[in-house]
């Protein structure tokens, strides 16, 4: 009798929902999924925006294992992705242990907010003139202090480092609080236990900060490293991928294939690629972290 | 010792600690201080630059004011003062369609806003509240799209708007993101999942409908999550670049980010007009600053529930 009712309900139901996620199921299926399979099928096409898409199998794939652009837009996004998220991490650890051992203050949390809140155009265009050549104050300070002056966004070794530096600057914030709040859920009881067995801070942080916090930094490691592979906007209005190819990230390699040059295809296919490189990833670092468990039992 | 007594202990030695100022605890004021001034001196030199002239802003480069106060920056990024008077304090003289690319931007973030939080706060409804057949299986190909990164899905989707025929129009821009975004449902249901079910059935006892009880009683006993997500919504989509930049990079179409990147190249090259600049990211930043200051505590509680965002 209850089974039947449940079922009867549930198939009244079932009306009812369809029109409550009418809305988002088109928007999911029109603006996600046809996009996604449209993605790998463009990848497989010869395609110039302006005709139709002509089949070419894999020719993309190949051509790209054997372009030197590509390759080297591999390079310089890794290489901006190590130091991205190595600074990043760090010194949000940093900041939110300090902050979990300091104060509670809203104040401060909130000024350090701020960068994340602008976007990644205004905070690019603001360490274009603090970091300028001329006039910036960044090179009036080392000069100040006896340095050469560097020309941080023409500069081929510095070009990549500036750009992970504005990112890391517009994001340690943010990312600290994510940690905080992560420190919050670990129980008062565990630290108490600790300093009375006598562990100093240095020891209770990697002993039982770091283990217990491992679920909230493995998501966040995925989060952050996924964002930072699809790099664009400060490159986009820096560099531009200059200086030479040194800024040339993945993404806006695609941006310049698939729009600049009109190789709709090619830019389809490096996109699969970097789809997959991040796929990949994420599986590796959640498998690594043991994103699932705590060591809190 | 009981452990009582060792607790007792341990609480005091803590109180203690907190009292004293010791070296270790100077030390760790002093860095979170420094950090602070990192995150927070960029934007008064901001500020500063803004009110500059440009042309003087060579002769003094550290100043903590403005050098040689002037509004004129702020003419020039809103198409106020003359093209002479630009010029003369080191603007291009170019003209900028300012109050153009605000109504931009404040449709297609407002229109985004409104209709992603709305028809997701309905699926979240579904998925958190109705019972039918597939809901955890929808739910799951929902969340998928997280997986997939937005530059993947952005290509197709240009060649889809443009099929549309709606290819550098604000709703071209708007429609991708006005219907769903995984994130919204994910985190209203979350909320909707911890309202009584009581109130719900007592409601429907009285008589409502789906319809009444979503309207009536889960929207309004949500209207904090809902202003949270609405907020990070529009703070999100008024800093898009990519989006706008692929399908709204007409003069008619532009919002202020993809015209920010214009007013910079625009800038005589060697002497960029960095007060013009200053003053133009400071007010396209305004908006998005005002929100903050408003639901300040809102959004930083926000941080660390919603994760990922």
């Amino acid at each position: 009798m209850k089974s039947a009712n449940q079922s009867s309900a549930g198939r009244s139901e079932l009306m009812i929902a369809l029109v409550f996620i009418a809305p988002a199921l088109v928007g999911f299926l029109a603006f996600f999924v046809y996009p996604t399979l449209r993605g790998f099928y463009f990848s497989l096409t010869q395609y110039n925006l302006l005709g139709t898409p002509t089949w070419v199998g894999f020719d993309n794939f190949v051509r790209i294992s054997k372009d030197p652009l590509f390759w080297n837009s591999l390079g310089v996004t890794v290489e901006y992705v190590v130091l991205n998220i190595a600074f990043q991490t760090v010194i949000a650890l940093l900041l939110a242990s300090l902050m979990q051992r300091l104060t509670q203050s809203t104040l401060l949390r909130g000024a350090l907010l701020l960068p994340w809140l602008i976007s990644n155009v205004i905070a690019a265009m603001l360490w274009f003139w603090l970091l300028d050549y001329q006039i910036g104050l960044a090179n009036v300070f080392l000069e100040w202090i006896g340095l050469p002056k560097v020309a941080f966004f023409a500069n081929e070794f510095w070009a990549i480092p500036t750009i992970a530096f504005v990112n890391v600057w517009r994001h340690m914030g943010y990312t600290a609080l994510l940690i905080y709040a992560g420190m919050q859920t670990i129980p008062k009881y565990v630290y108490e236990a600790a300093s009375i067995d006598g562990s100093s801070e240095w020891k209770s942080f990697w002993g039982m900060t770091m283990p217990l916090l491992r679920p909230v930094l493995a998501m966040i490691l995925v989060i952050t490293v996924t964002g930072s592979f699809q790099v664009f906007d400060t490159v986009a209005v820096t560099t531009r991928g200059g200086p030479v190819n040194v800024t040339r990230v993945m993404q806006y390699y695609i941006y310049q294939k698939a729009f600049g040059e009109g190789q709709f295809g090619y830019g389809s296919a490096l996109a699969v690629v970097l789809f997959a490189i991040l796929a990949v990833l994420a599986a590796i670092q959640l498998r690594l972290l043991r994103a699932g468990e705590s060591d809190l039992a | 010792m009981s452990t009582i007594e060792a607790r007792a202990l341990a609480n005091a030695e803590q109180r203690q600690r907190r009292r004293n100022l010791t070296p270790g605890r100077i030390g760790a004021w002093v860095v979170l201080v420094l950090f602070l001034l990192l995150t927070l001196v960029p934007f008064l030199w901001m500020i500063r630059t803004a009110f500059s002239t440009t042309r003087s802003l060579p002769s003094n480069p550290t100043s903590l004011l403005p050098v040689d106060f002037t509004w004129g920056a702020f003419q020039r990024v809103l198409g106020l003062g003359t093209q002479a008077q630009a010029i003369a304090e080191g603007g291009s003289g170019a003209s900028v369609n300012f109050w153009l690319y605000l109504r931009n931007s404040v449709i297609y973030s407002g229109a985004v806003t409104v209709g992603q939080v709305f028809f997701c706060s309905m699926a979240a409804y579904a998925f958190a509240r109705l019972r039918w057949p597939g809901r955890e299986l929808v739910f799951g190909l929902f969340l998928g799209a997280l997986l997939v990164p937005p530059i993947f899905t952005s290509l197709p989707n240009f060649i889809l708007i443009k099929n549309l025929g709606l290819l550098n129009t604000l709703p071209g821009m708007i429609l991708p993101a006005f219907l769903m975004t995984p994130f919204a449902i994910f985190f209203l249901r979350q909320f909707f999942l911890g309202i009584n079910r009581e109130i719900e059935e007592s409601a429907s006892l009285d008589g409502a409908g789906p319809w009444g009880t979503f309207f009536k009683i889960i929207l309004p006993m949500s209207t904090a999550p809902i202003t949270t997500l609405a907020i990070l919504t529009f703070i999100g989509t008024w800093n898009d670049y990519f989006w706008p930049l692929l399908v709204g990079n007409t003069e008619q179409t532009k919002v202020l980010t993809v015209a920010l990147g214009v007013f910079r190249s625009q800038t005589p090259a060697g002497s960029p007009d960095w007060a013009g600049l200053m003053a133009a990211t400071l007010v396209t930043a305004l908006p998005v600053l005002i929100l903050f200051f408003a639901f300040a505590r809102k959004i930083i509680d926000s941080i660390g529930y919603s994760g990922s965002k």
